[in-house]
């Protein structure tokens, strides 16, 4: 069983490494990028975030002012239990959420939607968000009985679109949107680029959101869809995105995009689902794995799109042959 | 070629404005409050007084909540600070500036030539855009001390007004200059150049968007 105390003061290290740290594929990701770029402008901006993510390190404060809205990812292994159950993970995470809001600390930007109400500790309803995943044992692991606490915060108002469309559209359609998206928001630099961007294709109008926000946020920089048809598209989209001439701030440069995944998921046979999402220049996450017996390893890599979370089949494969 | 880079006081004079040039670095010096759409609204809509002497505390009204808490003891812990986007700001930015005599509108984004034109030309202000958006620890270093944070009981840590005390606070970048031309629409102009053979091999989308203009005959196939 994983003690709850160790999963509220794990959480609030994962909000302070979140909001301080510049995860390494990105700042490798955004160092290669600033040799590259040749706008005046745009590298002069470049250089400037690469000296920020060093006085932030330096000075354990938050990378950016608007530190985002935490949300967190619990994936839990098919053998994990935690102390309390559910309920008192969720208050866990809700707490951990409140005391680093206070203590690194972030801006509290969340707000009733209507009423403004501020409780100065960025919880409230629906807030953070907590989402979660499962995962069988892999081979040559006897049990799951872990837990990954991921966080993620993600900045708030740009960047992200969504979008109906018809297998009629087809992969020009697909690029249509893209680059609308890219260039609709890297106008005045609305997307704080270049960032990573993560393409959702297909599933409902909600899932298509979910998948997309998902590619932005829980996958590296350097990592490739494992169907080689779409990582050949992720490279494709990448060279596109930054071949509009944009740069940093939407000044002229040659740098919006460090990497683009895109994830998909099966939709109705009408209809091709697209939503584009934009992480920032601060692509703030983190990530625990906490065991049964106490033990905490930290990383940056969420390693979310395991081969069970894009599985096809109605079983799980490898149960499937164990079964046979 | 690499940007000028120049110190610049926050109640800044006619003359040291009308030498910057779009695209130039800058560095604050001296008092600059953060003003957003609470501050405005209790200000502009309320009447509630102003609880500064503007401008000549400050002329520099920052588009800004930053990553801060009020400790048990009152004092403040100021961590990153950067900006949020101004153009939502355009319909309360003529009578604030009349009303406080701001000379420097500190922000994200920009806003139009046209507001520039419009507003910030008859009172002689100019608008400085943060750095990439994201250079909130660069700034909070530029931070000396927290002087105050006004109307937070009223509005909420995010929406106060925060006093803030600037030393050498930057990067910040010339985005608009005394005669209304604009930085972000300079740099469009030359990308847009570009976009058709970019969009060349796409398509439109099958399906339109209904109320992307005003006109209600618009149809969405």
């Amino acid at each position: 069983m994983i003690s709850i105390d160790l999963i509220q003061s794990t959480a609030e290290v994962l909000m302070d490494k979140a909001a301080i740290e510049i995860p390494d594929d990105y700042l490798t990701g955004l160092k290669d990028a600033a040799s590259t770029e040749d706008g005046d402008l745009s590298s002069f901006v470049l250089q400037a975030m690469l000296d920020n993510y060093k006085a932030a390190k330096e000075d354990r404060r938050a990378m950016c002012g608007d530190t985002g809205c935490p949300r967190w990812y619990v994936k839990m292994g098919n053998d994990a239990t935690v102390e309390g159950g559910p309920v008192a993970l969720e208050s866990a995470l809700r707490q951990a959420t409140a005391n680093a809001t206070n203590g690194v600390p972030l801006r509290p930007n969340r707000v009733h939607p209507l009423w403004r109400t501020d409780h100065d500790n960025n919880v409230g309803i629906g807030a953070p968000e907590i989402e979660y995943g499962f995962e069988p044992a892999v081979a040559g692991e006897d049990k799951a009985d872990w837990i990954d606490l991921i966080t993620v915060h993600k900045g708030g108002l740009f960047g992200t679109d969504y979008r109906m469309l018809f297998p009629s559209d087809g992969i020009e359609g697909i690029k249509r949107f893209y680059l609308d998206s890219l260039v609709a928001f890297g106008k005045r630099g609305l997307a704080c680029q270049p960032a990573i961007i993560g393409i959702g294709l297909g599933g409902s109008k909600d899932t298509c959101m979910v998948l997309g926000k998902r590619a932005a946020c829980l996958r590296t920089v350097g990592n490739m869809n494992s169907d080689p048809r779409i990582a050949e598209l992720e490279a494709e989209f990448k060279e596109l995105g930054n071949s509009i001439g944009m740069g940093a701030m939407g000044f002229v440069g040659k740098n919006m995009v460090i990497d683009c995944n895109i994830e998909v998921g099966y939709c109705h046979t009408g209809g091709m689902q697209m939503s584009v999402h934009a992480f920032c220049l601060s692509s703030r996450r983190a990530v625990a794995r906490l065991y049964a017996d106490g033990r905490v390893e930290y990383r940056t890599d969420p390693d979310w799109f395991t081969p069970y979370q894009r599985r096809e089949t109605v079983l799980w494969e490898p149960m499937l042959e164990a079964a046979e | 070629m690499k940007p000028r880079q120049i110190r610049l006081s926050t109640t800044p004079t006619d003359e040291a404005l009308a030498e910057l040039r779009l695209g130039d670095i800058v560095y604050l010096d001296g008092l600059m409050y953060t003003a957003r759409e609470g501050v405005y609204m209790r200000a502009l809509e309320d009447k509630a007084n102003i609880p500064m002497e503007l401008p000549s505390q400050s002329a520099a009204n920052f588009h800004c909540s930053p990553a801060a808490a009020i400790k048990s003891d009152g004092s403040f812990d100021l961590g990153a600070v950067t900006a949020t986007a101004s153009f939502r700001f355009a319909k309360w930015l003529p009578e604030w500036m009349a009303k406080t005599g701001a000379k420097l509108i500190v922000g994200k984004g920009g806003m139009t030539s046209k507001d520039y034109k419009k507003f910030f030309v008859p009172n002689g202000a100019i608008y400085l855009s943060t750095v990439g958006y994201g250079t909130g620890a660069l700034l909070g270093r530029g931070v000396e001390k927290v002087e105050a944070v006004h109307w937070n009981e009223e509005l909420g840590l995010a929406q106060a007004m925060w006093v803030l005390k600037c030393n050498n606070m930057g990067p910040f970048i010339v985005a608009s200059d005394l005669t209304g031309n604009c930085l972000f629409e300079r740099e469009n102009a030359k990308i847009a150049a570009n976009l058709d053979r970019v969009y060349e091999g796409t398509r439109p989308a099958t399906l339109k968007r209904y109320g992307e203009t005003d006109d209600r005959s618009d149809e969405l196939i």
